[in-house]
């Protein structure tokens, strides 16, 4: 018979063997899956798993696909480590993806390239409004932020739909929901030509810098992640619990706004009612399988980044619904969350308990 | 009569991961007697009694009641085996009466009105005085104990467990309670009583069984033996006696006038017109049951609560005064006043964080560049700086990096306390100092104290244990209510008075010296 008996302290090993089981048991789950949908597993897993890093340029869409979850996911990892449970940054994208592309419709021909960094002030900005709003109500009213931030997501779809259903409309653009191309000059810088990542991508990169210096080497990142840890240590220490609080919705909606503008004025280029892939939602997701991590989560991010173009691949070459890719994540979140007890619990196989046969003797005693 | 023992359990043993708890346990207990299970904290006490009470399975091992084979596959079965279990912390709901929450432990079938003169009933027999229309929250301490025992009573059980019944209560309670045991025993009633205090167990059990490290060091009758034969038992060696001296105090460093405090929630105490002082180089004592306001004081002494009334707490920074009354806990820590609050896993220490990182909570030293996010953490220094603590106070750890939740209870104590010292506080405020800390490090930590009150310190402690407040303190107050009593030097306190003191009965004796005389 199988046990499981709980370790003395969490294994090491399976901090880290953990996420690596999870995606295997979500791979071996794949196969059934394509196996009960009469297609090939070798090739549907290829779809998923090799398509997306065969050649340069699928590498390439690899990484302008995980640029926004690693960006949105570094952010989210200050905040679920300070225990404020923000599930909005889909809706923080949104506002930095508006508030971006705000500023860029305002460029004309013969705007200079300051544009640029306004563009990605303007969305930082905004995405800090929208988690800031989360941080007001919690603050002065004790709102739980889980519903408010993630309540905000649908009014920022909402604002976001009138505006390019109603003022930013594109006059040309017969009638289509989405405002006019912006001017090359808000284009994000790319890399190299041929190749669709941008800057962004460098800035990705000095987040997840910067997060494991400010998680490990600073003060501030030590009060921040003792307010999450131990409430009542932060009070003993004289650390500000509200101070955290605004921090982590400040951060990470901020980052989210960041990821927004980046990708309105990068790879999309305008404003539609679809700016968002749902990198917000599935950020959550990166950033656990990452372990909160700012090194772990890059390799989620480009994980579920594969998830993300295997998606689309299955729909054109296998004729699957695109749906598969949110499939994918699910399982992959489960399969952690299930591999994770092993962190905790160690599994042992077990004889019968023994027990002494009870010594009934009548007499003397 | 029954030729068998009441209870026997033979060869007990039971494993958790990376200790055995109970190993070969044998005890046995007869009919009518108040048996001692006697131990330190971790010695096995705990388990053993949770596998008499049906609530942990044991690996091996047997157990018998009245000489047949029972052993309970949960806390049911052993109520239906007669026995009952009063634990150290009660499981009553404030919002209910008395009758009511014992109505929730009985089966649906009676009416709440047959519960309350059962109640009744049961509490006039026993001298438990209690009505059972009262709500719980309304409630002493002793008196939530008399519930759970008046609980325990109803199901009529063979054998009743009692854990650390008297961590809570004054002395005078604990007089009351002892009557009330043993009534219970004459009666037939067997008592499995636990406990480490020596001379309780002393004066009213017949008979005990000694645990060490979960193995059985001894079988005896405690009333033959002395405190220290029975703690030789307990853990092997007797504690090595405190050096007291009484250097005579210097100049007031914590000034306290007429703190006043509403409670913070529904269930706290309001704390009433607190005035007290603490000189450099005395150790003062406070008294007092818990729930009396000790832990809203100590809020807002720490500053975790910085509230108070502007004028009620000050710090004398010599030449001259500092009112902290509204200030946080880290600029009365600027001003020399460290705190070391009675939870340690939580408060005192981040569980989840290494020693090294925990250094961080109250102190900076290894900090640099302030303007870079609240400073640059030197891991070196940290480490360093936790190494030479657990070296200085033997804390027995893995090393600076093991973390907080990994060590014993005494153990992280022993560093919480070293960090505070380390910092060469003026005032130093010590919450429960040996709360759960088994009897070796307890006296290391009593001695810490000394010797920090001989450097020029002033020194605090709140502690529910009178034996401990008498052997460290040269003054004491007691707290009662939320109101703080007259000072009472060390020499003219007893345990009747400041039991008495403990609620509130001080008025009669404004000037404590010629209460005594």
């Amino acid at each position: 018979m199988i046990k499981l008996v709980a370790r003395p302290e969490p294994s090491k090993f399976w901090t880290y063997a953990s996420p690596v089981l999870a995606l295997a048991v979500t791979v071996v789950i794949g196969v059934l899956l394509f196996m009960a949908l009469g297609k090939d597993p070798v090739k549907g897993l290829s779809v998923f798993f090799w398509e997306p890093i065969k050649s340069a340029s699928a590498l390439s869409e690899l990484m302008v696909k995980a640029t926004p979850l690693l960006i949105i996911a570094l952010g989210l990892a200050v905040c679920f480590r300070s225990n404020v449970w923000n599930i909005g940054a889909e809706g923080q994208f949104v506002m930095g993806a508006i508030a971006a592309g705000g500023v860029a419709l305002l460029a004309e021909k013969t705007t200079g390239p300051w544009i640029i960094p306004a563009i990605l002030l303007a969305g930082v900005l905004g995405g800090m409004a929208w988690g800031g709003i989360t941080a007001l109500l919690r603050d002065r009213f004790n709102a739980n932020e889980i519903l408010v931030s993630l309540m905000l997501v649908y009014v920022a779809d909402m604002l976001l739909s009138y505006l390019v259903f109603g003022p930013w409309k594109d006059p040309n653009g017969y009638n289509f929901p989405q405002t006019k191309t912006f001017e090359a000059v808000t284009q994000i810088p790319r890399l190299m030509t041929g190749s669709r990542v941008n800057v962004g991508i460098v800035l990705a990169a000095l987040g997840v810098v910067a997060l494991w210096l400010f998680l490990f080497r600073t003060y501030a990142g030590f009060k921040q992640e003792v307010s999450g840890l131990a409430p009542a240590a932060a009070r003993y220490a004289g650390f500000s619990s509200r101070r955290a609080l605004w921090v982590a919705l400040l951060v990470s909606g901020g980052a989210a706004g960041l990821a927004g503008a980046l990708e309105v004025a990068g790879p999309i280029g305008q404003l539609t009612p679809y700016v968002s892939a749902g990198y917000g939602f599935a950020a959550i997701i990166v950033a656990f399988v990452g372990r909160l991590h700012p090194v772990g989560v890059v390799f989620s991010a480009v994980l579920m980044s594969m998830f993300y173009i295997g998606g689309e691949l299955a729909q054109s070459r296998l004729g699957l619904p695109k749906s598969l890719t949110g499939v994918f994540q699910g399982l992959l979140l489960f399969s952690l969350l299930a591999c994770d007890t092993l962190m905790a619990y160690q599994l042992v196989w077990h004889k019968k308990l023994e027990f002494l046969p009870s010594p009934v003797t009548k007499g003397v005693h | 009569m029954t030729l068998f023992p009441r209870l026997q359990l033979n060869g007990i043993t039971k494993t958790y991961p990376g200790v055995v708890a109970n190993s070969g346990i044998s005890l046995t207990v007869q009919p009518g007697e108040i048996h001692a299970v006697l131990g330190e904290n971790g010695a096995g006490k705990s388990t053993l009694m949770k596998i008499i009470y049906g609530a942990a399975k044991p690996d091996a091992g047997s157990m018998m009641i009245d000489g047949a084979s029972a052993l309970p596959a949960n806390p049911q079965e052993a109520r239906a085996l007669g026995i009952s279990m009063v634990f150290q912390h009660f499981s009553l709901f404030d919002t209910l009466t008395v009758a009511e929450n014992v109505w929730l432990g009985l089966s649906r079938s009676e009416s709440l009105a047959t519960v309350s003169k059962r109640v009744a009933d049961t509490a006039q027999a026993y001298g438990l005085d209690i009505d059972p229309a009262r709500p719980v929250h309304s409630l002493s301490v002793g008196q939530m104990q008399r519930v759970e025992i008046i609980r325990a009573l109803l199901t009529n059980p063979k054998i009743l467990i009692l854990d650390e019944p008297t961590s809570v209560l004054t002395p005078q309670a604990v007089d009351k309670l002892f009557v009330v045991l043993r009534q219970l025993a004459a009666q037939g009633c067997s008592i499995l009583y636990i406990s480490h205090k020596l001379h309780e167990i002393r004066s009213l059990c017949t008979a005990c069984t000694v645990l060490r490290g979960g193995k059985v060091t001894g079988v005896c009758s405690p009333a033959e033996e002395s405190n220290a034969s029975l703690s030789r038992l307990m853990i092997g060696s007797e504690p090595p006696a405190l050096m007291r001296r009484f250097t005579k105090p210097g100049a007031q460093v914590l000034s306290v006038k007429n703190l006043k405090l509403p409670r913070e929630d529904q269930f706290g105490v309001d704390l009433d017109g607190i005035s007290l002082q603490v000189c450099s180089g005395e150790v003062v004592g406070i008294a007092g049951v818990s729930g009396n306001g000790q832990k809203e004081l100590m809020l807002a002494l720490s500053g975790e609560n910085s509230r108070a009334p502007v004028g009620s707490i000050h710090i004398n920074t010599s030449p001259s005064y500092v009112d902290v009354s509204s200030s946080g806990p880290i600029e009365r820590r600027k001003l020399g006043l460290h705190f070391v609050p009675e939870e340690r896993l939580g408060r005192g220490a981040v569980p989840s964080h290494s020693l090294c990182r925990n250094m961080l909570l109250t102190r900076h030293e290894s900090l640099s560049l302030p303007w870079l996010a609240g400073g640059w953490i030197h891991t070196r220094g940290l480490a360093a700086q936790a190494q030479k603590i657990i070296s200085r106070f033997g804390v027995k750890a893995r090393g600076p990096e093991a973390l907080a939740k990994s060590l014993s209870g005494g153990n992280l104590q022993k560093f919480i306390m070293g960090r505070e010292i380390d910092a060469a506080p003026r005032l130093l405020i010590v919450s429960q100092p040996t709360w759960g800390v088994d009897v070796g490090a307890a006296a290391q930590i009593r001695g810490e104290l000394l010797k920090l009150a001989e450097t020029g310190c002033a020194v605090l402690v709140v502690s529910e244990e009178l034996d401990e407040l008498f052997e460290i303190c040269s003054r004491l107050y007691v707290l009662a209510k939320g109101q703080l009593s007259p000072s009472l030097p060390r020499d003219q306190a007893s345990s009747e008075l400041v039991g008495q003191w403990m609620s509130g009965l001080w008025d009669s004796a404004v000037h404590p010296e010629k209460s005594i005389a």
